[in-house]
């Protein structure tokens, strides 16, 4: 059966070629309607195929399409080929839906930009790169994917290139990105310097022949394919670029940097389970540096006051959750909270974005305040969105980020630890998260009267499209109900045939041996527990920032120092610059002015000096005119037939 | 009764008198009518072999050489009439620009 | 007999003509020599039994090609050119000698070919037709088809360039003629 899988990344790609190449010819809306139309129709394309795909028996949902033959050389060949199949189709429908409604979003939000059809061609474009990432059947076409979208972030960081720091922002996440992806590319090559393969279905069949289970070999791969996901999906220590890249327009880091593409990397991890799954030590890194970035992130939140600041940390923080999960080997639950994080997180940028349009570009909390009344859409949105991202039930966030920690505490792989740091990061994250609604929506107006004149809900193209994710916050997580709570966790079910890395489908017993080692009455009441906790988080921040907001100033003066410190995101820029940046700038200079000037300079000089004298003697031969090179045509045959009778 | 090599002579003399036409020449017509000298001496020899092994094959070489000196022909003097209109000269050794 | 006067009559009225070619001030002499060198050419096709060829050589090159060199002359007015500039003599003289040096290989060439000895070219043991119109444009409709087609191809691309080279530039035009 043909399922034409091509199509949902050619008409991406189509939407990307018309605008691009007819840039500055058409009009905004015909631009606007390119845009959306190709990634709306790629996301239809996308539901039909993925019923396709749920109406085939449950073992073999897959579809594989092979579009032609890339690489042929030798033994080595790659194919240009698709494979939808549960964990894929499950990032098809999250990536091109939200990328949809975030298109529509952006047709009102960049309304007045002079670079608008260049912003739709972006998009599209990485909209393109992302769906080949998710859609590869093989890692090379994922990589093309990979560096796509890298490519994409550089661009759309930096859309508004005049100013300098988004340009540098834009250059600092291509470079960070460049770091993890050379931990990747090294990570390929070792996989296929072992199995002699790249395809997904190759490796993973030949994986337990070729590698020993913790070996040294299978461990170097994982821990530089893990590399690549850290830049990409900024967990320490490569974190460092996705703050700044706030720079870019809102609806970009609501798309990329939230959303999507820096969610690529746990796609990558849970893609590759067969792989983590046999290399114990790198589980056990992911979910370290997972949760150290989540706890991280966490805290230094607490203490910006840029709105988009603080969810670009959140979004840290919530991606060090997912590798968490996919750390103590769920990675159905990782990626079970990037589907609900993807729309909670794309709905909170959005809904900031709305609030800095209505704030003429205003991003200080500081200055804001009371928007309740001013902009009632964005708020009610806004405030669902928080409640699914601080887990409180009944809401999408809640589902994913309970499955987590239970994971982290029930699994083969977890341990009571592991589960206290995230549940204390939950109640970090619903404290901060309250603050910043406190903030900005709830007391007095602090902004100037300037600016409270202007005060105005958004548009309608840009509220319907937060309507739209309030309510996928808010029902994402139905799909995945635990069996503690009378569910079944379809969801799980859904991607089990994808990881059968759990030791080919013995883990849905594991799975159920675990639970049954940890009774039903252990996860209800840690479940509980924690829901408790956060609701007190939630009161505190009340009291602190909407009841009492001197008390908090007198905590951040007792404790200046600790706020220095967090406020200054622990100074990770600094020390990098001075570990790193120094070093090579320095090193840098050394090579320039002995190395290239001196050396190598002198070299070529010397050459080229040489040559030059020897050109000067010969020249005269040259004297431009025909007759004389007729003439030494003719003297060079006389003297070649001169030869061959000769001889 | 006439030994072919005495076709190749004719047809070796033709195409050395032709080679010191271009040569010799500054005009550049001049020189463009010994390449078509040298053309046809070329196509006397063909002629003398294709008579000796009692091919006609040659003759066909001679008709495509044909055309092909057509079309050189007129592209050549396109280019020596845009030459003139450009430099109101068609004295080759005017032409040095190379050396420069 | 009568042949070999043919054959070192046209030979010589072929190398003379050549050669007052290149000796000519006058560009339009230098075609007319041209023109009564191919002739005797023609003749010499004749006598090896080319006919075909033989007549294109003088419809052809002496009717069509040569007279666009007519032509291009007289557009040019190129009579009255003067050519000034005077050749080394050295350089002269050494030119004079390659060109000599060249045809003396040419004819060592000939001397060691192997030719199969043959007394009676013009013999009448082949057929009668051969290098009529007939049977070469039977070869060239069969055998070498493709290559004959490619030539159209050849011309067509000639005229166009020709067309382009030969065109004024606009500014040319604007400038006033």
């Amino acid at each position: 059966m043909n399922h034409s899988l091509y199509l949902i990344i050619l008409l991406p790609l189509l939407g990307f070629l018309l605008n691009g190449l007819l840039l500055g010819r058409l009009k905004k809306g015909f631009v606007s309607f390119i845009a959306c139309a190709s990634v709306g129709l790629s996301f239809v394309w996308g539901v039909k195929v993925f019923f396709e795909l749920l109406a085939m028996p449950e073992g073999a949902r897959a579809i594989q399409e092979t579009l032609f033959t890339w690489i042929p050389a030798g033994q080595f060949q790659v194919d240009f080929s698709l494979l939808f199949d549960p964990l894929s189709s499950v990032m098809v429908l999250v990536v091109a839906g939200v990328s949809f409604i975030i298109h529509i979003y952006s047709i009102g939000y960049m309304h007045d930009d002079p670079g608008f059809g260049r912003y739709f061609t972006y998009l599209n474009l990485f909209v393109f790169a992302m769906l080949t990432l998710v859609l590869a059947d093989n890692y090379l076409l994922m990589f093309v994917g990979w560096e796509g979208v890298g490519l994409c972030s550089y661009l759309l960081i930096g859309f508004w290139f005049e100013k300098k720091s988004a340009s540098d922002a834009g250059k600092k996440a291509f470079i960070v990105n460049r770091i993890g992806d050379f931990g990747f590319l090294i990570g390929l090559f070792i996989i296929f310097w072992q199995v002699g393969s790249l395809n997904y279905a190759d490796v993973f069949a030949r994986a337990p022949e070729v590698f020993a289970v913790g070996g040294g070999v299978i461990t170097a791969a994982t821990l530089l394919l893990f590399l690549g996901a850290t830049g990409k999906s900024a967990q320490i220590p490569l974190f460092v670029w996705l703050p700044d890249a706030m720079e870019g327009p809102t609806p970009v880091s609501a798309l990329i940097h939230a959303a999507t593409m820096v969610t690529a990397g746990v796609y990558m991890i849970a893609r590759s389970n067969v792989l983590f799954m046999m290399a114990p030590t790198t589980l056990a890194v992911v979910a370290i540096v997972g949760l150290a970035t989540a706890l991280m992130a966490a805290t230094i939140a607490l203490a910006q006051n840029d709105i988009k600041r603080v969810l670009a940390y959140s979004t840290i923080s919530q991606l060090g959750y997912m590798f968490a999960a996919c750390g103590v080997a769920a990675f159905a639950a990782g990626i079970f909270h990037l589907m609900t994080h993807a729309f909670f997180k794309a709905l909170l940028f959005l809904g900031s974005g709305s609030v800095i349009h209505a704030m003429a570009g205003q991003q200080d909390m500081r200055y804001m305040g009371g928007l309740k009344k001013q902009q009632p859409a964005t708020f009610v949105t806004f405030f669902i969105a928080t409640l699914a991202i601080a887990g409180i039930p009944g809401f999408s966030g809640f589902f994913s980020k309970d499955e987590i920690l239970w994971k982290s505490f029930s699994s083969d792989f977890g341990s009571p630890i592991l589960w206290a740091v995230g549940l204390f990061t939950a109640i970090l994250t619903a404290f901060y998260m309250f603050r910043l609604v406190y903030l900005t929506f709830y007391g007095e107006g602090r902004m100037d009267n300037h600016t409270k004149a202007h005060l105005h809900e958004s548009p309608k193209v840009m509220t319907v499209p937060l309507m739209v994710l309030a309510v996928l916050s808010v029902i994402g997580g139905y799909v995945g109900i635990p069996h503690v709570l009378g569910g079944s966790n379809r969801f799980e079910q859904f991607l089990h045939p994808v990881m059968t890395g759990l030791h080919g489908g013995a883990d849905t017993s594991e799975h159920v041996l675990t639970s049954a080692g940890h009774s039903a009455g252990t996860e209800l009441t840690l479940m509980i527990g924690s829901v408790v906790l956060i609701l007190i988080a939630i009161y505190m921040a009340y009291y602190l920032y909407l009841k009492n907001i001197d008390l908090a100033g007198r905590i951040r003066n007792n404790l200046s120092g600790v706020h220095a410190l967090l406020h200054g995101k622990y100074f990770v820029d600094e020390i990098y610059g001075a570990l790193i940046i120094r070093p090579l700038i320095n090193g840098s200079l050394f090579l320039w002015k002995i190395i290239d000037v001196f050396v190598i300079d002198g070299i070529a000089n010397g050459l080229a000096s040489i040559v030059g004298d020897i050109s000067t003697g010969v020249r005269p031969v040259q004297t431009g005119t025909m007759r004389t090179y007729a003439t030494m045509i003719l003297a060079g045959a006389v003297v070649l037939i001169g030869y061959f009778i000769i001889r | 009764m006439i030994p072919i090599a005495h076709y190749l002579i004719l047809g070796g003399l033709l195409f050395a008198i032709g080679a010191v036409g271009v040569i010799v020449s500054r005009n550049l017509i001049v020189m463009f009518m010994s390449i078509e000298l040298m053309l046809n001496a070329a196509n006397l020899a063909i002629i003398a072999f294709s008579r000796s092994l009692n091919l006609m094959d040659g003759h066909v070489f001679v008709f495509l050489i044909m055309a092909v000196a057509a079309a050189e022909a007129a592209v050549g003097l396109a280019i020596i009439i845009a030459i003139f209109r450009n430099r109101e000269t068609i004295n080759a050794d005017k032409f040095n620009l190379l050396r420069r | 007999m009568l042949e070999v006067v043919i054959f070192y009559l046209s030979a010589l009225i072929a190398i003379g003509g050549a050669v007052l070619m290149i000796a000519q001030r006058n560009p339009v002499a230098s075609v007319l020599y041209l023109i009564v060198s191919l002739a005797a050419q023609a003749v010499l096709y004749i006598q090896l039994s080319a006919l075909f060829v033989g007549a294109l050589l003088i419809i052809v090159y002496a009717g069509a090609i040569l007279v666009l060199f007519l032509f291009v002359i007289m557009l040019l007015n190129l009579r009255g050119e003067h050519f000034e500039g005077q050749d080394q003599k050295v350089g002269r003289i050494t030119k004079y000698v390659l060109s000599g040096l060249f045809f003396i290989e040419l004819v060592i060439i000939v001397r060691q070919l192997a030719i199969p000895a043959r007394t009676d070219i013009v013999s009448a043991q082949t057929a009668t037709d051969f290098g009529g119109v007939e049977p070469v444009a039977e070869l060239l409709y069969t055998k070498y088809l493709f290559p004959f087609e490619l030539t159209s191809v050849l011309l067509l691309v000639a005229v166009v360039g020709a067309v382009v080279m030969a065109r004024r530039e606009k500014s040319e035009k604007q400038g006033g003629v």
